[in-house]
């Protein structure tokens, strides 16, 4: 296990290397530079400030450099944000979009499993239909259209719940961008809960413990309930994934000062630093989950061995 | 069951027809697609407005039925029910085309990986897992800036490029159990050769997988257009799209809330509908997979 896991961490700082070169090669191909969307700029200017941030090198120097930098930690100006450098533009921006994140998956999590089960345990009744209509509704809805929908139905309608805005992390403001992002993750866990469930409740050991005077509610939780888990760990992967770009829209629809954007804006502007540096990060982040996902399925599920 | 589904497939076809008659619910969402397709196609032309067309003494004018604009008008004067129309087209355009080069994409992959086996194989889908595990519409942004801002070509390409990899997994799957069944094995015996095996045996008996999978694969493909449009990377003004719509929309929803509903409505139904139906054709045309 410890060896599986060690392999795994090894393997990402090459993983990594390939994303950087392959996004280093792409954004530079792009057309268009930083500099072109002022268009005030006289020639000599701009052959200045290319000379400044050393964009008029050849591009393997430069790519030689921004690695040397990278492996230091260093992740250059921002060409956009002048004064800014990258490193504390993520630095500012990540707390927002972590903590944004983490509260979804935990309120998937934490609404879906049960809503699932729910369904699996109240098979073919109103509740079962109801909650799957819902699933299959909560999986379909973007985000970029239920973001929008809450706001008008709680902020402005109701005026329940701030409309956007961050305000130093005060939950008031977190619930409706939580939520938005939170929803088509929890569909999608009560859904695979269910079929799971369903699955589990129909085999023979779970017929032993009722047969042996288990309780329901002690079947349901100490046996039933953990391998039903399994797909949903399985799951928590994507949806690492699934969170990083669903943050993209949460943050432009509630306002906040998240990550999210700086990967949108750097792709307009042609920041290049900046679409680097968000590359690295959301890279890491994505590979470091799911390399978690697979180690807590591997130590749920001891059928699965690490040692091939 | 293999010899009938190679012998043309009239058998195989009618079964997953009569399986799909059993869900009218599944009918009729296709039915609403068809109706959204037609509309988006021919809409715009009997409305006699032009998508771009300013009407200055509407501005911001609220849905009305019987009303000149009846889903209402933009702070442009643009009518909205016009506009939807041609976004949808849009979207359905880019949705069945991204879906077909994505189609393709991951068909011959999918088959070379699981007829070639070995190395190869081992290969190429490692290589799937490796993009698999990059967050999707992130390759999507960063290949967007490869072309200038608003062509939408550029859009086929980067959502269709990155769109393969599910069908890629699935047909490699269906292709090691293909391989392995006796009258592929016939076929090898007698010598039949390498191309005329994939054209002739293989690819018609994946034909089902691979319908039921390009009717899922379509709104998704329209999800991500509408999505890049949305953060303003996809369809530029003045073309309108579902994404960019709604994006207008949710600037204005304060006062004027129709100009998020309607094109946010329409997306919803869109999506909706096609994946009713994909869930459905999957049910009926692959039935080892939809057992649950």
């Amino acid at each position: 296990m410890l060896a599986y896991a060690a392999r795994r961490l090894a393997a990402i700082p090459p993983t990594l290397f390939i994303i950087v070169t392959l996004a280093f090669v792409v954004v530079r191909a792009a057309p268009g530079g930083p500099f072109d969307a002022e268009q005030a700029l006289s020639p000599q200017v701009k052959a200045n400030l290319e000379r400044a941030y050393g964009l008029d090198d050849p591009l393997p120097l430069q790519y030689l450099r921004y690695l040397g930098a990278i492996v230091h930690g260093d992740f250059g100006p921002s060409l956009k944000y002048r004064d800014l450098s990258v490193g504390a533009l993520i630095a500012q921006g990540l707390p927002v979009s972590l903590t944004l994140g983490l509260a979804a998956l935990i309120v998937a999590v934490a609404v879906g499993v049960p809503l699932g089960a729910w369904a699996a345990l109240t098979r073919g009744s109103a509740i079962d239909q109801g909650i799957r209509a819902l699933a299959v509704l909560g999986v379909v809805l973007p985000s970029f259209v239920t973001g929008p929908l809450l706001v008008l139905v709680f902020g402005l309608g109701l005026r329940w719940l701030p409309v956007a805005g961050w305000q130093d992390g005060n939950p008031y403001y977190l619930v409706l961008p939580v939520v938005t992002l939170a929803v088509p993750l929890l569909a999608y866990i009560a859904r695979l809960i269910r079929s799971s469930l369903l699955e589990v409740l129909q085999s023979d050991y779970i017929r032993a413990a009722r047969a042996r005077g288990l309780g329901a509610w002690r079947v349901l939780w100490r046996h039933a309930l953990p391998p039903a888990m399994l797909p949903v760990v399985s799951y928590l992967g994507p949806a690492t994934a699934f969170v990083v770009t669903g943050s993209l829209v949460v943050e432009t629809v509630f306002a906040l000062p998240g990550t999210g954007r700086y990967l949108v804006e750097g792709a307009i502007n042609r920041d290049y630093t900046l679409i680097m540096g968000m590359v690295i990060v959301y890279g890491l982040i994505t590979l470091l989950c799911n390399l978690a996902a697979d180690l807590v399925y591997g130590w749920l599920d001891p059928r699965i061995g690490h040692a091939g | 069951m293999p010899a009938e589904a190679a012998a043309g497939g009239g058998g195989f076809w009618r079964q997953a027809g009569r399986r799909l008659l059993r869900r009218p619910g599944a009918l009729a969402a296709g039915g609403v697609v068809v109706l959204i397709a037609l509309a988006a196609l021919a809409g715009p032309h009997l409305a006699g407005i032009r998508y771009d067309s300013l009407d200055w003494d509407a501005l911001a004018v609220p849905p009305h039925l019987g009303a000149a604009h009846w889903l209402g008008t933009d702070r442009l004067g643009r009518d909205l029910f016009v506009r939807t129309l041609y976004g949808v087209r849009i979207s359905l355009l880019i949705g069945v085309l991204a879906s077909a080069v994505s189609l393709v994409i991951g068909v011959v992959w999918g088959v070379i990986a699981g007829l070639s086996g070995g190395r190869t194989d081992e290969l190429m889908m490692r290589t799937v897992d490796v993009l698999y595990s990059l967050p999707y519409l992130f390759i999507v942004i960063i290949l967007t800036t490869l072309f200038a801002r608003g062509s939408l070509v550029v859009l086929f390409v980067a959502i269709g490029a990155v769109g393969w990899l599910t069908i890629a997994r699935i047909v490699r799957g269906q292709t090691l159990i293909l391989a392995r069944t006796e009258f592929i094995e016939a076929a090898r015996v007698i010598g039949v050769r390498p191309a005329a095996m994939l054209w002739r045996h293989i690819v018609p008996n994946l034909s089902g997988t691979i319908v039921a999978y390009a009717t899922l694969a379509i709104p998704q493909m329209i999800l991500f257009e509408s999505f890049l449009s949305f953060l303003g990377l996809g369809v530029q003004e003045p073309l309108p799209s579902l994404g960019n719509l709604i994006n207008d929309g949710a600037r204005e929803m304060q006062s004027a809330a129709w100009m998020l509903l309607v094109p946010a409505g329409s997306l919803v139904l869109l999506l909706l509908c096609f994946s009713i139906v994909g869930d459905a054709l999957r049910d009926a045309l692959d039935p080892r997979e939809g057992a649950s």
